[in-house]
């Protein structure tokens, strides 16, 4: 065995071998370390993005879809058809709503755009959860059918609050308080959506009725009286312990720096508590009021009931106003603590005031999608009730309901003590100048029954006078119809 | 039973892409070479498992024939690709191989979704993108003294990025391609090669500060001149492999933070002094503030991603068509609409998988030199994919460059090919000189003494063959203490990564061909 010695000239030292290397996993690493955010970013997308862009205004992915699936139908709570769409021999597909003007803001349109729940709906009534298996079956034609929405919406209920309001233009909300179904939802003036395309031209062009509007959501209303539940609410904070001693002498008329504020039909309250001031809508007592709250207080209850703030709801909505500087004059005050100054807001709003102190001061989040099925009938998801947040306290709550069931025992809502339920309330007549016009808008909000509350009702008729006048008999012909379909 | 075989496809290719990429992790953990090897094959299956599930799928929603021809011709392109590389160039990384076919499968899949006429196109410049990859790794080999012109590279990259900043016709508001004879050109696809040589050949002997301020420069003219044609990506791609060459050569982390520190300035200024640059931050902060407008193509991007979800829409479900450019500088945004952002992360980590076979062969070379070309290889590759990702995903503004491999366009397929090959020519280069080495010990401690016959080295390679008699007689190819066996710890040729033994041959008998006859020689005209 020959062996040869070998000797190694500038043999590198292990140091060297081992430093050479760092510098490149120092770059290494970094890179990977990029790979891996981009990684996380896109996870990240995944979980926390990808709802919002999907219900984005500006997503046009579902119209590929329409090429794939027949667009599904929707389903009222008690099982009727509310949108289906036809296929006829040709292939045309044609979107039908047996209900005609009845759903026309609610569920909306699907043609010339799309509104109500068939745009807050598009991504589900245009894709299927059909298993592949039993999709391949309806093979014939190459499109599927969409998933089914089925709404929180009752056909019935919805009639008779459609009729109810009759040919006043304006809303009527009905919710569950414990839940957030909402369970009926009328605007007008409607359309007829079967029709829309043909007489689209004239709606869009049409600025003085705006018929397209959803008054119950985007309509933007002076809240009157209804709004002393929000003015009571803040007396009562800045007051406490205090408030039950209230004590006011009503004469009809206070003057205040050149402002005047009267009763309605300047009727004398004579002395009254809170609890009467309230239930008689006195606005004397109330613009009294408005000058001993403190403004930032007030504004800043305003603000936690959601008035300058997105309601959290999925349906698209107007932003509720409310406006009172920190410095407001006195005549802003007592004007603004009626309910008239500069505060605007949605029926819908309306109602959800009335529900957080039917619910003993939780607002449920108020939804309209009640589940989400295949057009088999196979579940999909279920929307769950949930909660927004406490907004009062259990004792506030209390003393506002009771509040609210002197007015229809002994107030402006009398007409609804006349039944076999209980209920609670409060009126309001919104005094508006319009284009040059005057008149009063009719409100009223409460709910049934008073112990346990089953339903809110949010009413209100444009230029329909006082609120016991019209709305109060539209809320009570609500609430009867709501107790014949679902028992007392 | 379309919709079943649609539905069912989707889960399979995406678990076969699954499979693959961890595949291109478990790899280092394996030792045995005959236990890689069977891994690397496992792989090409599942690779092909894949473009058959996809082109059945394709074949049956675009019902178009050819297509069929299309998928034989795909397959045969692939199944050359691998076994010429495997088979000419036994010491290539297989590893990298394989995900430059899986890469670029991706890419034949995707971009026949998204138009076949491309497709085919693309089809195209990919065969003959392969062939000249191909010669690359025996070019390096036989033809040193290419690789070291650096300061004609200097010279060339910067006239060629000139002429398209003066002459190059103007698409979507940026100057960067030229029309020859009906097929348009990206010069700075390649340029990016071309620029990482010179860097390279500068920065080697970078010991004195006069040096490393004329790189510099060098390196600013060009981003500059990236910067004025409106290339932004690019200029970033060339600005930070610039930074990570000279890190790496000096081993300063000062000059990487004197640069980002400089870059950030740079880019404040080019935000507020060019409207091109505000026009993509402004889309990147809020795309839907001028949504029918510059925030269109990257909102589009998001819908696409957010309506594929995790596991996509299905090949042909969903409509990626509607984003701009899908093809070519949203094509990772394509590929989650329709195969699933689980698919998007596989895809990711295979890129990353690739990026960290070229660091890690950087780090087995020991030549100074090649290890910046491999090292700034490495990062423009990695940049170009951060970029194209980030952009589409909106981490970042969107910049517009490719998806290398997977996205549309020639010069983009070419120079990546064309990059791959040299990173492989490199470790070639670096397996030739252990084989090498390795034999001097051989010759050291063998018992016939400079008879050894080293099993891997090719016949013909050497130019004076001295071992040819032994390996025609077999004579002395028995066990010799186990030092020519590859993996037995001697070295680990694939797929380790992280720093490793090295050995040094600088001082073996072909020293014609070590660096440090350069470095003589730039002493000497540094004298002058």
């Amino acid at each position: 065995m020959r062996v040869k010695e070998v000797r190694f000239e500038q043999e590198p030292e292990p140091v060297q071998s081992g430093g050479r290397n760092t510098e490149l996993g120092i770059v290494t690493y970094t890179f990977v370390f990029l790979f891996l955010i981009m990684i996380g970013y896109l996870v990240y997308l995944n979980i926390w993005k990808v709802k919002d862009l999907n219900s984005s205004v500006y997503n046009t992915k579902d119209i590929a879809n329409m090429d794939k699936y027949i667009r599904g139908t929707i389903l009222s709570a008690d099982g009727s058809v509310l949108a289906q769409t036809d296929v006829l021999d040709d292939g045309e597909e044609v979107r039908v709503y047996p209900f005609a003007n009845k759903f026309a803001h609610i569920i909306g349109y699907a043609t010339n755009g799309q509104s109500g729940l068939e745009a807050a709906c598009n991504k589900e009534l245009l894709s299927s959860h059909v298993s592949a298996l039993s999709r391949q079956e309806d093979e014939g034609d190459t499109k599927t059918r969409g998933d089914s929405v089925v709404v929180t919406l009752n056909a019935n209920l919805q009639s008779v609050a459609y009729d109810a309001l009759g040919s006043y233009n304006g809303a009527v909300v009905a919710l569950e308080p414990d839940t957030g179904k909402i369970l009926a939802m009328v605007s007008k003036p409607d359309f007829d959506p079967n029709t829309i395309g043909e007489v689209w031209e004239s709606l869009v062009t049409d600025n003085t009725s705006s018929v397209l509007l959803n008054r119950a959501t985007q309509g933007l209303y002076p809240p009157g009286s209804t709004f002393k539940i929000l003015t009571t609410l803040a007396y009562m904070r800045q007051k406490p312990g205090e408030f039950q001693n209230f004590q006011y002498d009503c004469i009809s008329q206070i003057t205040v720096n050149d402002v005047t504020i009267n009763c309605y039909n300047n009727t004398v309250h004579g002395q009254e508590d809170l609890k009467g001031a309230f239930s008689h809508s006195c606005n004397t007592a109330f613009a009294k009021i408005g000058m001993d709250l403190d403004n930032e207080d007030f504004i800043s209850v305003c603000e936690e009931f959601l008035f300058n703030r997105s309601l959290p709801v999925t349906l698209q909505h107007s932003t509720s106003q409310f406006n009172l500087n920190r410095d407001a004059s006195y005549g802003e005050q007592m004007t603004t603590a009626i309910g008239q100054g500069e505060t605007l807001m949605t029926p819908l709003h309306m109602a959800m005031i009335a529900a957080t102190v039917a619910n003993g001061g939780i607002l449920m989040k108020p939804y309209c999608i009640d589940r989400v099925q295949t057009w088999e009938g196979d579940l999909v998801s279920t929307t769950k009730p949930s909660r927004y947040k406490r907004l009062m306290t259990e004792e506030e709550a209390r003393i506002l309901k009771e509040y609210m069931q002197e007015t229809v025992l002994n107030g402006t809502a009398t007409e609804l003590g006349w039944y076999n339920f209980t209920a609670a309330g409060k009126t309001g007549s919104a005094e508006y100048i319009s284009g040059g016009q005057e008149g009063t808008h009719s409100w009223f909000v409460g709910f049934s029954d008073v112990a346990d509350p089953d339903l809110v009702v949010a009413v209100i008729a444009e230029n329909g006078g006082t609120g016991s006048q019209t709305a109060v008999p539209i809320a009570s012909q609500v609430f009867q119809a709501y107790y014949s379909i679902y028992g007392n | 039973m379309i919709n079943l075989i649609i539905q069912i496809s989707k889960y399979l290719i995406l678990l076969l892409m699954a499979l693959y990429t961890l595949q291109c992790f478990t790899v280092f953990r394996l030792k045995d070479e005959e236990a890689k090897g069977y891994l690397f094959l496992r792989q090409n299956m599942l690779m092909f498992f894949m473009h058959f599930v996809a082109f059945m799928v394709l074949y049956l929603e675009l019902s178009e024939t050819t297509i069929l021809l299309f998928y034989g011709a795909q397959v045969l392109y692939l199944a050359a690709v691998l076994v010429l590389f495997g088979n000419l160039y036994r010491k290539a990384s297989r590893l990298l191989i394989n995900n430059m076919c899986m890469l670029t499968c991706i890419g034949f899949i995707m971009v026949t979704r998204l138009s076949y006429e491309q497709s085919v196109k693309q089809f195209k410049i990919a065969v003959l993108s392969s062939i000249v990859a191909l010669l690359i790794p025996v070019i390096i080999r036989k033809l040193r003294f290419i690789t070291r012109m650096y300061w004609a590279y200097t010279l060339l990259g910067i006239g060629m990025l000139g002429l398209v900043a003066i002459a190059a016709r103007v698409t979507y508001g940026a100057k960067i391609s030229f029309e020859v004879g009906g097929i348009s050109v990206q010069p700075s696809e390649f340029v990016k090669i071309i620029f990482v040589f010179a860097i390279a050949g500068l920065l080697t002997h970078a010991r004195d500060f006069r040096r490393i301020v004329i790189a510099t420069g060098l390196a600013a003219v060009h981003v500059l001149i990236l910067v004025i044609s409106k290339d932004l990506g690019s200029a970033l791609i060339f600005f930070v492999t610039y930074l990570v060459m000279l890190f790496v050569a000096t081993r300063n982390p000062f000059y990487v933070l004197a640069g980002v520190l400089s870059g950030s300035v740079a880019a404040v200024g080019a935000y507020f002094l060019f409207g091109h640059v505000r026009v993509r931050v402004e889309a990147w902060k809020n795309p839907f503030k001028d949504y029918q407008g510059d925030g269109y193509q990257i909102g589009q991007s998001l819908f696409a991603i957010s309506a594929g979800g995790w596991f996509g829409t299905g090949l042909c479900q969903g409509s990626p068509g509607a984003i701009p450019l899908a093809a070519q500088d949203m094509m990772f945004s394509a590929i989650c609409e329709e195969l699933g952002c689980v698919f998007g992360i596989c895809l990711i980590l295979v890129c990353m998988s690739c990026f960290i076979m070229f660091a890690n062969i950087a780090m087995q070379l020991t030549n100074r030199y090649y290890r910046l070309v491999a090292v700034g290889l490495g990062t423009t590759y990695a940049v170009q994919t951060f970029l194209t990702v980030g952009g589409a995903t909106k981490l970042i503004p969107l910049t517009g460059v490719t998806l290398p491999l997977v996205s549309y366009g020639g010069s983009s397929m070419l120079s990546t090919l064309i990059m791959f090959a040299i990173v492989q020519g490199l470790y070639m280069l670096q397996r030739d000189e252990e084989s090498k080495a390795e034999k001097r010990i051989q010759e050291a401690w063998s018992p016939y003494h400079g008879e050894a016959n080293y099993t891997g080295v090719q016949e013909g390679y050497y130019e004076d063959d001295r071992y040819a008699e032994a390996r025609e007689t077999g004579y002395g190819s028995e066990g010799r203490n186990g030092w020519d066996e590859p993996g037995n710890g001697f070295y680990d040729p694939d797929g380790y990564f992280g720093p490793r033994y090295e050995y040094y041959a600088d001082d073996g008998p072909d020293y014609r061909e070590r660096p440090y006859q350069e470095e003589r020689y730039d002493e000497k005209t540094r004298r002058k």
